[in-house]
């Protein structure tokens, strides 16, 4: 398979706000401070629509938006991949409650926003881009899962392909059972083309018994280790050093992805 | 696309367990459908249920993986020779070379929802036997086919609502043309939760009657669950094997839960399948539609039927016998529609006794013997996600 492009980058954790601000710590992979998200200011979706979003659909319209943005390009035929573990565990934690009540009185709202691809289906609307989308999750592979995906998009349809990685801490009740520690959301535009200055050469192969790369700052580390979708930090590490080199992520407890990147 | 072939499928639904059993069933005319009976549901409904799941066990070393979907899985894993079929592949191509892509839309909620009515009452702690990552979480059907069939290669949970299962075709297809690897099991498996239950009940989509796809008095779904599987390889010369021939895939853009009006999305899942296949329209024979009777889906698939496929297309909605089994609605339904092509039939319409007059798709109310070569099966799912995947003989 040949190798493809990273044109654009988003991302959005604590002390990550932005690509363009987070990568210069992640550069340097020393000093992180997971200071407070700033608040979320995609606007593609019409108010009403946005009333009806939680965080979980904010946190992957945020980082959609920021890749898009930042290639300059249009979303109309860009194909999507939205990888996320464990999906809206917000509304899950309400409609489970909802479900403890006599009438069960579920919300219609919740439920269709419940649905794993709901993220999915808000950057369909705001971005009006009819062009397929996949949902997935291979729990604490989905980054992994998601940009395998992801290259196999481009590699048979050859398209632009937007992958958005995001994962949120669950509510309190399912917290012990899925102990995230922060909230963490990723994408990357892959295409055959480079596109614009930024642009990064990107290969990949499954290996085994390969090493997974950590990362040296403590709380860098802790937020890798502490969310799926931040397994990425360690490829948008390389990404943001701009240079050439090679990443080992994990994949499958007998697998890894072996990565390779270099400047355009 | 390059077709891949059907070498070995599995089927699991409220018509029965295995392939034959669904065969049978479409073949009689005998629905699956039965008043709502899953656990203490108050709802005037119907529902697809299977039969046995609660009594299957699942291996020692899966035991954490316990729970109603899981035990669905199993019982879809083990028919059908299915998980023989998938040893000898092993054998071939290697165990990291078989990719597992199963959908899937609730997965083991129903162990949430359980473990939320037994929470603490002072602390809201929900209990210690809740096993999330192995039963709730999205990817552990998908985790446990993994485990049981031995594999080690690539491996997903899609979970794009009721198109699930067809999509998970396309993945398929995309990792082995990418060389992720070599052939995959894909499936999909949904089971009866009260989420889905109680979740489409206040949305108002449920019939208070088993579901008649296109019917002038159509009133909406009947919840089924179901599993089933298929091991996909590249297309073996010589063989008469069913082929996947094309698959097409688009999203709606419009609302969360309505079909966009024109039926845009399903118009280009359907034409996109068909420029996957490179046939054109005249070359189908039949159309499984998605038809889940509601007023909106039959009214917006039935304008982008009629748009790709003209008004004498036969078609029928399989899902009044099995009713709608969400996130293995597509793989259900693929394998229906398999099961047509093979034994030369078009199963008709189970319910519907009045097509409505304002819907102009041939919908075929009764089967009908008939050479079929290639058909097309619509999954069309919330959040406006279509996917159309064509099967046929490649001859």
């Amino acid at each position: 398979m040949r190798p493809l492009h990273v044109n654009a980058i988003g991302l959005l954790a604590p002390g990550l706000p932005d690509w363009a601000r987070g990568r210069s710590v992640l550069r340097r992979d020393m000093a992180y401070a997971p200071s407070e998200m700033p608040p979320f200011d995609a606007n593609l979706l019409p108010r009403a629509e946005r009333r009806r979003t939680t965080f979980t659909i904010r946190l992957a319209l945020q980082v959609a938006q920021e890749a898009m943005t930042a290639s300059g390009g249009s979303p109309a035929g860009v194909y999507s991949v939205f990888a996320c573990s464990g999906g809206d565990t917000e509304i899950l934690d309400k409609i489970c409650t909802a479900l403890t009540l006599p009438e069960r009185p579920v919300s219609p709202g919740h439920f269709h926003n419940s649905v794993h691809n709901a993220p999915a289906g808000y950057w369909a609307i705001g971005s009006g881009s009819r062009a397929p989308s996949t949902s997935l999750s291979a729990y604490d592979s989905s980054f992994a899962a998601g940009l395998v995906d992801a290259m196999s998009l481009v590699a048979v349809e050859d398209r632009a392909v937007l992958l958005v990685a995001y994962d949120v801490p669950p509510p309190h009740a399912l917290l012990p059972f899925r102990p995230l520690c922060a909230p963490f959301g990723t994408a990357l535009l892959l295409s055959n083309e480079a596109s614009g200055e930024g642009a990064t050469r990107l290969s990949l192969e499954i290996a085994r018994q390969q090493e997974e790369d950590q990362m040296a700052d403590p709380g860098l580390e802790a937020l890798r280790v502490g969310n799926p979708a931040a397994r990425s930090l360690p490829l948008l590490r390389l990404l943001a050093q701009r240079g050439a080199g090679q990443v080992v992520l994990p994949y499958f407890p007998d697998s890894q992805l072996l990565i390779r990147v270099a400047p355009r | 696309m390059e077709p891949l072939s059907i070498t070995a499928y599995s089927m699991v639904n409220a018509l029965g367990v295995g392939a034959q059993a669904s065969l049978e069933a479409l073949q009689r005319r005998r629905g699956g459908l039965c008043p709502c009976d899953f656990e203490d549901a108050a709802l005037n409904a119907w529902i697809g249920r299977v039969d046995g799941v609660e009594d299957v066990t699942l291996p020692g070393h899966l035991a954490k993986f316990a729970c109603r979907n899981n035990r669905l899985a199993q019982m879809g894993l083990t028919q059908d020779g299915f998980a023989d079929r998938v040893a000898e592949a092993r054998h071939r191509y290697g165990a990291s070379r078989i990719g597992v892509f199963v959908g899937t839309s609730t997965s083991g909620i129903r162990q949430t929802e359980r473990a939320y009515r037994a929470r603490n009452p002072d602390t809201g702690a929900l209990p210690t036997w809740f096993r999330y990552r192995y039963t709730h979480n999205i990817f552990s059907v998908a985790d446990l086919a993994r485990r049981l069939l031995q594999l080690q290669g690539p491996a997903q949970a899609v979970s794009t609502a009721c198109s699930s299962s067809a999509k998970v075709f396309g993945t398929a297809y995309r990792h082995i043309q990418a060389g992720f690897c070599d052939a995959a099991v894909v499936g999909g498996v949904d089971s009866l939760c009260l989420t889905t239950l109680y979740g489409f009940n206040s949305l108002e989509v449920v019939s208070s009657r088993p579901c008649r796809p296109w019917d002038v008095a159509r009133n909406g779904i009947s919840v089924g669950e179901a599993a089933g599987f298929a091991l996909l390889e590249r297309a073996r010369p010589d063989h008469p094997d069913m082929l996947v021939l094309g698959y097409g895939e688009s999203v709606d853009a419009y609302h969360m839960s309505t079909p966009h009006p024109e039926g845009l999305g399903a118009k280009l899942a359907m034409e996109r399948a068909l420029a996957s296949a490179g046939l054109s329209a005249a070359a189908i024979d039949y159309i499984n539609l998605h038809g889940t009777a509601t007023a909106a889906n039959d009214a917006t698939e039935d304008l982008a039927v009629v748009s790709v496929f003209g008004t004498n297309a036969p078609c029928s909605s399989t899902k009044g016998w099995t009713g709608h089994t969400l996130g293995a609605a597509g793989i259900t339904e693929i394998l229906l529609t398999c099961l047509a092509v093979e034994h030369g039939f078009i199963p008709g319409t189970l319910n519907t006794e009045l097509v409505d007059p304002s819907l102009g798709a041939a919908v075929q109310l009764d089967n009908r013997r008939c050479a079929l070569h290639r058909a097309i099966s619509n999954s069309f799912g919330f959040g406006g996600n279509n996917c159309s995947v064509v099967v046929g003989r490649g001859y």
